[in-house]
This record gives C-alpha cells, structure tokens and sequence, in this order.
C-alpha cells in the first residue's frame, strides 16, 4: 500500500478526548481500560467533557483522574458518593460521576451508595464489579463469588462462615430516588457495545436532571484470578453473569424514551 | 447594628451565614443539633444549599467535595461526630483546601453523654486524622465571641488553605447571650484558581501523592504555612495579669468561670490573674512562657483530665511551679471549687516534685472513689 493511500485513509477509530495520551498503572487485560474509554467516548459524543467533573474512589481505579482529560477530585475509600454530593450540590449545573470498584462501592462505602440513591442525588455512578480488592492483591470482596478462592478466602468462600455476595444493582433499584440502574458485562464486544450505551443513559438521566443513576459493569481482573486475559473474559461470561444478570434494574419512564 | 438574644449554636449559624457561607452539611447530634435545624430553613431560605447527610463521614465528605470547587463551606457536630470525621480531615488536610469545622464538645470519651466538657482538645489540637498536619483551633468563651470567630474563620481558612475549626464547650452552644451579629457578606463569585468547576484546562484535587518525595514536598509546604500561622495567629485574653503572682490558665468555659474566681481571689487580695488562650492551636506558648518567668505559679484550669495542662508544661519549661484542676465527663466546676484552689496555692503550693496531674488525682480521691 502506498503511503499516500494511507494518508487519505478516514480516520473511524481514534483516542476520545476525554482520555489523556498516557501508559495507564492497569494490568494487561484489566477491564478498566474498556471502561475508561467507553466513559471517555460518552462524554465526548455528549459533549461534555468541559463541563464534568469525575470523582475517583480508593482501589486500582485511585489513578483514573490520571487518565480522563476533565477535572477531578479523589475521595476517601468509599465516600465517593457523598464527595460527588457536595460538588454537585454547589455546581448543579456541571456533570458529577464516580468511577468506584466494588470494594469501595459496596462495602465501605455502602452507606454512602445508598444513601445518595436514596437522596436521588443527580449523579452518574461507574460501578466496576470485578469481584475481588484489586490494588490490595486479590482479597474477597462483597462481590466475590461463593466457593470463589480469594487471598482472603484460600479455600473458597464458605457462604456459611462469609456469607453471600451482594448484588448492588438489584438492591439500589428498590430505592425511589434511583432513576437508572442496569448492569452491563464487558466480556465480548457485543456487551461492551450495549454497556457503553447503559452509560450514554446514565449521563442522559443526569443532564436531563432525572436522578440518581448507575451502571454497574461486570469486570475482569486476570492478574488476580490468576488467568490471561482471554480466559479471564470467559470466567466473566461463565461465572459472573449467572450470579449477576445482566439487565435494566430500574429505568424512569422518561429515559425510555430517548433513542440513541 | 443591635445586641439580639442568641442561643450559641444558631448564632453561630448565623454568624457563617453571613460570611458567605454558599453550603452547610451536617448530622444531628446533640448538644450541637439546633445548628443543624438552624441551617435547614436559613440556607434554602438564601438558595443556598444545606443537606442532612446520612452521617458524620457522609457529611464531611460533602464538605470536602464542596470544597474542592472552592466554595466557603462548613458542618459543625460533638465528639462521637468528629471521631467519624477524622478520615475526612486528615483528606481534607492533604489536599490543602479550606473548610470551617465547629465542634459543640460533649462528654466523653464513647458515647459518654450530651453535657458541655473539654474532652476533644487533643484530638483538635495534637491529633486529627493521621499524618503530618495541623488545623487552625480556636476556642470562644462566650456567644458573642462565637460568632466573631466563626465569621473571621473562613478568611483564615482560606488565607492558609487550611481546616479551621471552632471548639466550643457545649454550654456555649447551648446558652443564649445578647450578641451583635456582623454584616451580611456578598457570597463571592470568583472561583480559585485552584478549585474544581468543570472547565477547558483540567484541574485535579487529591491527597494522592504516590511518590515519597511528592508528599514530603507537600508536607514540608503546609508545615511552612503553620509556621506563618504560629506567627500570625496566636489569640488570647489576659485578665487581671498587673501584679500576678499566680497566673490562671484556662479556655473557653473554664476561662470564664475562673475569670470569676479570679476577681472574689482579687477582692480578698491575693494577686492571682488569668490568661484565656483563644488560639489552642496554635497554643500561645511564648507568651506562657514568658508568664512563667514573671509568676510563683500557674494553675491549669480545663473541663477534661489535664490536656492543655501538657502544653502549658510544655512552654513552662520547669520556669515556674505549675498545678492542675480539672473535672471530667461533663461535670462543670463551680467557680468555688477553683477559688479553693487558688487560695492553697497562695498559702501552700504543692512542690514535692510530683506531676501536677498526679497532686490532682490524689484531691480527686474523694469524688472517685
């Protein structure tokens, strides 16, 4: 091919803007990088990127405000939530979202998820589910599935010693303040196509002031699970979407009509 | 303008009202509760947001993203609340943004009970959340001075990017006083260049500093800062110091009620004065160190088991003889009870070289038991 038919080439796939030009501290295969960019490309597409402000929490995802190109603050291990409150209570008008693993969201941070939902707080929230603590080496996490070997659990999680895993989306849908709620997984591009359409609603649901809304994404975290990338995306398909299905928990009624 | 009739805890509210305050979150908790009700009309009544949070760590952590846009902010709570709110300072610190923090202390430690004590001092002045910071402490006496230090504190919080907190004793928060409340500040309309808004060039807060030279860095610059504050805003009250030869040293409520038995100690002639530290931290050490040269000695006065009596030891330097009177858990000293103390002092002093806290749990026996 000669190299002025690749500069006539049209560009159909590029770095979004809203993502800085940088080597990420996320692990070969780790699912935080498709999760990045989809936000990313939202914002983008929304146009937006001049008016958000992110809200990192406490995990592998600590350094996301390193790699979106838009402001950001970093909140304490789980209060996520009630930081993105205070910032969205004093500028309405900006996009507030939190970028939280399930570590953060659902077990120290617990009451602060809730309570925001609760609040119908007009927030975005990115749950990333990988059922595991990812920064800390692979402990057991509330998502972490039963007889799942963790760090913390060697010989698998005994449901009747750590009890049961908990399923965010389906416990923040039964909340009125919650306007959307859908879990999406990212372990084929199919799934990625309509996740990153689950997170366009949730910053529809936010711009057009509707409440509290979040997308929890099914994870992988092959460093921890012990398997490549390739087989990590298959655990993902056959373990953790039988426990956590994928699907809209809660849409307000105004969002579906939107088509996007 | 005219002296009104405040109860301590809504005229503080008021106070950061008019300073701008443009966000208030807090929690219910007694004996600072009615700051929280006061808010919740005065604030929507301006347009200005207020949110009950679902607790202490939701509450400060509003306040911290709220701070971070470089809003004047604030929440106020007791004891069992700031113990949930250290995580939060200790984030609030390293990121260097400023935020107004009252506490109503209660009795404690635990859940301990709702009446006025001193018990927080050293987790505001010598603790806080973990690592290498300090806050701006200032403790009123009375309602009026509440709501003088309340107002004043946001610009200091903001000169020095920094927490300051207002330590009051709950009988302040919980009395009423004649005060006269300042004018009605614009809320300020500029954004910092430093805060977060949502704009073209990308802004960032965080207490993150994953190089060990980074947070050294920072450490090292917010410990130059607290050198200027050391300069520039030690605050206290002298009493009756002309001719001392006994100095009284105690803040907020104690200060007061030994101001009392100061001047009954005085009309029957014994030279006793009174120093009323404003600036806990930071603590007026050189003017208590200078006081230690020119006294026979000094009683520490304080609602808690002898925390501010360490400071005072401290800047004292083993110059002059130093006694100490507390009472804990909420109990309140009756103005006699230090008059006692002072008329000991100034026929027979304790100097058997044993700590003053030890001479004073040996007089506490009786109560103890």
């Amino acid at each position: 091919m000669a190299i002025a038919d690749i500069k006539n080439m049209e560009v159909v796939y590029e770095r979004p803007k809203t993502l800085i030009n940088k080597i990420t501290s996320y692990c070969p295969g780790c699912t935080h990088g498709i999760a990045h960019r989809l936000v990313a490309e939202v914002i983008d597409e929304m146009g937006l990127s001049d008016k958000t402000i992110g809200v990192a929490s406490v995990g592998c995802s600590a350094f996301s405000y390193e790699y979106f190109n838009c402001d950001f603050v970093a909140a304490p291990h789980g209060r996520a939530p009630a930081m993105a409150t205070g910032v969205k209570r004093v500028l309405p008008d900006r996009i507030v979202f939190t970028y939280q693993g399930d570590g953060d969201m659902i077990s120290i941070g617990t009451g602060e998820i809730v309570a925001a939902a609760g609040r119908g707080e007009n927030i975005t929230v990115i749950f990333i589910n990988n059922a595991n603590y990812g920064m800390t080496g692979g402990q057991m996490a509330p998502t972490t599935l039963p007889g799942m070997k963790t760090t913390s659990s060697p010989h698998g999680r005994d449901v009747e010693k750590m009890g049961y895993p908990i399923r965010a989306s389906e416990l923040l849908s039964t909340l009125d303040g919650a306007s959307y709620i859908v879990r999406r997984s990212l372990h084929n591009a199919k799934n990625i196509r309509k996740a990153k359409k689950a997170i366009r609603m949730a910053f529809e649901t936010q711009v057009r002031g509707l409440g509290f809304s979040m997308v929890e994404l099914l994870s992988t975290c092959p460093t921890n699970l012990h398997l490549s990338p390739v087989d990590a995306m298959n655990w993902l398909e056959e373990k953790m979407v039988p426990y956590y299905p994928i699907g809209d928990y809660k849409v307000h009624p105004v969002l579906s009509e939107i088509n996007i | 303008m005219t002296r009104e009739f405040w109860k301590g805890n809504e005229a503080f509210a008021e106070a950061a009202v008019r300073a701008g305050l443009q966000a208030y979150f807090g929690y219910p908790i007694t004996p600072q509760t009615e700051a929280l009700e006061y808010m919740s009309h005065r604030m929507p009544e301006l347009g200005r947001p207020f949110l009950q949070a679902e607790s202490e760590l939701g509450a400060i952590n509003m306040v911290y993203g709220a701070a971070c846009t470089g809003a004047r902010v604030m929440t106020s709570t007791s004891g069992p609340g700031t113990s949930l709110m250290m995580e939060g300072l200790s984030y609030i610190a390293a990121t260097e943004v400023p935020i107004v923090l009252v506490d109503v202390v209660r009795g404690g430690p635990g859940l301990g009970n709702i009446v006025p004590s001193q018990q927080d001092y050293n987790q505001m002045v010598h603790g806080g959340g973990h690592g290498d910071y300090h806050q701006i402490v200032l403790a009123p006496a009375s309602v009026q001075e509440t709501v003088d230090i309340t107002y004043n504190m946001f610009n200091l919080a903001e000169k020095y990017l920094t927490i300051g907190v207002v330590m009051i004793d709950g009988s302040i928060g919980q009395m009423m006083e004649p005060a006269e409340m300042p004018p009605m500040l614009e809320i300020r309309k500029d954004i910092p260049d430093w805060a977060v808004r949502g704009g073209k060039d990308r802004r960032v807060k965080t207490s993150i500093y994953f190089a060990a030279e980074d947070m050294e860095k920072t450490n090292l610059r917010m410990m130059r800062r607290w050198q200027q504050i050391e300069k520039n805003e030690v605050r206290y009250k002298e009493y009756f110091m002309d001719g001392a030869k006994i100095a009284i040293v105690g803040y907020g409520s104690a200060g007061r009620i030994a101001l009392s038995a100061v001047r009954t100690a005085r009309s029957k002639g014994i030279p006793v004065g009174l120093i009323r530290p404003i600036s806990l931290s930071p603590f007026p050490k050189q003017l208590i160190s200078e006081i230690a040269e020119q006294v026979d000695g000094i009683l520490v006065v304080e609602m808690n088991t002898g925390m501010m009596l360490d400071d005072v030891l401290t800047a004292v330097q083993g110059k002059t003889h130093v006694e100490f009177y507390g009472r804990s858990g909420g109990v309140i000293p009756f103005p006699g009870e230090i008059l006692k103390e002072i008329e000991r002092i100034s026929k027979e002093p304790q100097k058997d070289g044993r700590h003053p806290r030890d001479f004073w749990l040996e007089r506490m026996e009786s109560i103890s038991v």
